[in-house]
């Protein structure tokens, strides 16, 4: 596969391995939002996303030329954005453990009451409203770091279930594993949220 | 929640549920179980609506201008920015 179609723009393989600047140039404002976007989400900091952002697409146009087209190069820049986000994740969290770990509160989990409260009839203004929105982002920061990482991926970024464990370096039934319980951990969240709102109205 | 043995192993399908994937038995069996269980439901709907609010609230996500500037800098394509 030599052309990769993306918002109906096509990117040349061959023409960025060859170093046509034009064209890296192209890859880089299809994939920039994204990317920043991305490791906006995993560090929250505005600053550290930057940097993220100008590694990655150092990275990628240094490893471009030997990047051989197994993964899409879509799922291959969003590989190498993660990469670079949690290698920075795990400095900060250096001396303080490693990333968070998902087996933490396995047991607790299975035990918890899932909350039952339907928001749905809630209008979607007030869903979105700018503090529905920053509720939201709060929610995805609790969230521990391994299932934020499938979320994002997933549902944020819209990648398939395969291409996020390409991505992720991890098996498809870990990433199915990972994106349930975090589906289901911001729905709880969310559901203690909005029920406030419900009761407020 | 009723019937709680039911009701946990539905569980362990949402994902695939809410995302179209689940095998046509199983997603038989889920919705039979869910005409019933108006929990359930609940559950579904408020897991579908998360979702949805998450695509919808990072849809618009842009990259502000001056950290675009930068990127282009520091890629050495400055001359390639388009506007």
């Amino acid at each position: 596969m030599n052309e990769v179609i993306i918002n109906s723009e096509m990117i040349s393989l061959p023409a960025l391995r060859a170093g046509d600047q034009r064209e890296f140039a192209r890859l880089v404002d299809i994939y920039s939002v994204r990317v920043y976007r991305l490791a906006l989400k995993i560090l929250n900091d505005p600053q550290d996303a930057e940097d993220i952002l100008q590694e990655t697409f150092l990275k990628i146009m240094r490893a471009l030329p030997s990047f051989e087209g197994r993964s899409s190069l879509s799922t291959w820049i969003y590989r190498i954005a993660t990469n670079e986000a949690l290698m920075l994740l795990r400095k900060r969290k250096q001396g303080n453990s490693t990333l968070d770990d998902v087996k933490h509160d396995e047991s607790e989990e299975g035990e918890r009451e899932l909350q039952i409260i339907d928001w749905c009839c809630l209008p979607e203004r007030e869903l979105l409203s700018g503090e529905g929105r920053k509720f939201l982002d709060k929610a995805i920061e609790s969230l521990p770091d391994l299932l934020k990482l499938v979320f994002i991926l997933r549902d944020i970024e819209g990648l398939s279930i395969r291409e996020t464990a390409e991505a992720l370096n991890l098996t498809e039934v870990t990433v199915k594993t990972r994106l349930l319980r975090a589906r289901l951990f911001l729905r709880d969240k969310l559901s203690t949220y909005y029920a406030e709102r419900i009761k407020s109205r | 929640m009723v019937d709680k043995g039911h009701c946990k192993s539905l569980l362990q399908n949402l994902s695939d549920y809410v995302d179209g994937e689940l095998s046509p038995e199983l997603c038989v069996e889920l919705e039979r179980h869910l005409d019933g269980c108006e929990n359930c439901q609940i559950v579904v709907n408020t897991l579908k609506k998360t979702i949805e609010l998450y695509r919808l609230s990072n849809e618009k996500d842009y990259i502000p201008d001056d950290v675009r500037q930068r990127l282009f800098a520091r890629l050495d394509l400055t001359e390639y920015i388009q506007k």
